[in-house]
């Protein structure tokens, strides 16, 4: 679905939109339709939705955007303890204040509530679920509070768009459309209307969020239609996910002692499901995953650019090492979990093994 | 007291030469880990949780004291 609309709009979305030639009036119709469907897709109007080049460009627009248009009212940001690492490398460039979560991964509305009343604080800044081990966050309470403190909060529900609602209450959104199974290259920013967003790039005359230059017209075309079609299904495809996350979650600690499964059981992503093995080099893990057909990721140290362990897992104080987050998706079958589930004792028993565990 | 010093290692050594050396101390009595991984400071305390040993802190920088419960 995806693919035909991007070589659809490959044809006819080609020339710059700004133009006033019939190839760029064909472009800008091409981009305002799809502006359209994202903003039926999001329950949003048109004019607040604006297309980036990722989701971590939308995520840190959203941020800096919004603290600098409410300079006037304060200088800090409030955000949880768990938030991608694109919304904290924003935040580390002016005040901000962590607030924290519990062993599952949920945030803690009261030091919430207490952190976004206090004075001088210009955002507040929730992931709508983590992206590392599930847990869906209270976006509904936290936005009652900041509602409360007159604290406009952005939601960066890269994880949930295409999966699950995100409850209102927000005033910017960001979404990714490779996180849905869209193209890469792909970011939406949601500015609602009455929200003040300056931009923190070069402006020009016409005073809109968004980034100054030419988007990716068919990758955005693409983005949307393949929106529209996991959204159509998302509920049924929802219920099959959770189902085998359920099963990895209940057979994994079956299998394989010495392991922590992590995140909420209950209020989860659909598709997602962590776990740390003890005694375990995660890379050498992921390693022997992926030589069996399995691509998985790692919130381990070893495995990360920076070699610290993830944020995330430390902000829960769980389990570091030994770390696999195994992401379901459209085309992950029973039997392919099956699998998993088969080959997982064996590749962590021989690595424990060569441990000397 | 016994002193583990896996300065230099990544995690999960310093976790694994915990657990290895854990049995050499008495019920009551603490290993020391002198551990510079970035890690270690949150898998120390969460192998005590795990294993069901208590966790008494890190009384300086790099050094985590765990006292043998089981």
């Amino acid at each position: 679905m995806a693919r035909e609309a991007w070589l659809a709009a490959l044809a006819d979305g080609w020339a710059d939109p700004a133009r006033l030639y019939s190839a760029g009036r064909r472009a800008q119709q091409l981009s305002d339709a799809a502006r359209a469907a994202f903003a039926e897709s999001l329950d949003v109007r048109p004019d607040e939705v604006s297309f980036w080049p990722s989701g971590t460009t939308a995520a840190q627009a959203a941020v800096l955007g919004a603290l600098a248009g409410r300079a006037r009212s304060g200088d800090t940001l409030v955000h949880s303890a768990i938030e991608h690492s694109a919304v904290l490398h924003a935040a580390r460039r002016g005040k901000a204040v962590e607030v924290g979560v519990d062993r599952l991964g949920r945030l803690d509305l009261s030091a919430w509530d207490t952190a976004v009343s206090a004075p001088g604080v210009a955002l507040a800044s929730l992931i709508s679920a983590s992206h590392e081990v599930g847990t869906v966050q209270p976006v509904a309470a936290a936005a009652g509070y900041c509602g409360e403190a007159g604290v406009p909060l952005f939601v960066d529900a890269a994880q949930s768009v295409g999966r699950a609602a995100v409850p209102a209450g927000w005033s910017l959104l960001s979404a990714s459309a490779h996180k849905w199974g869209g193209p890469p290259g792909v970011g939406v920013l949601v500015v609602r209307k009455g929200v003040r967003w300056i931009s923190p790039y070069p402006q020009d005359d016409l005073y809109r969020p968004g980034l100054p230059g030419s988007v990716d017209l068919p990758a955005v075309v693409a983005a949307a239609a393949s929106l529209r079609a996991v959204q159509a299904d998302s509920q049924a495809e929802a219920v099959r996910l959770s189902a085998l996350v359920d099963r990895i979650r209940a057979r994994v600690p079956e299998l394989v002692p010495d392991v922590e499964v992590v995140g909420d059981p209950e209020q989860r992503l659909p598709h997602l499901v962590t776990f740390s093995c003890l005694y375990v080099d995660g890379e050498a893990l992921l390693h022997a995953l992926d030589r069996t057909g399995f691509a998985v990721s790692s919130g381990s140290s070893c495995t990360a650019s920076t070699l610290k362990p993830s944020h995330v897992l430390e902000a829960m104080g769980v389990l570091s090492h030994g770390n696999v987050r195994v992401s379901l998706h459209r085309g992950t079958t029973e039997a392919d979990v099956e699998r998993f589930l088969a080959v997982l004792p064996g590749l962590v028993e021989r690595i424990r093994r060569e441990a000397g565990m | 007291m016994i002193e583990l010093d896996c300065r230099g290692q990544k995690c999960p050594l310093p976790v694994i030469r915990l657990a290895q050396n854990i049995g050499r101390v008495e019920v009551g009595d603490v290993v020391r880990v002198l551990a510079d991984d970035p890690a270690a400071a949150n898998d120390i305390p969460a192998w005590c949780r795990m294993k069901k040993q208590e966790y008494l802190g890190s009384p300086e920088s790099d050094a985590f004291e765990v006292r043998r419960l089981n």
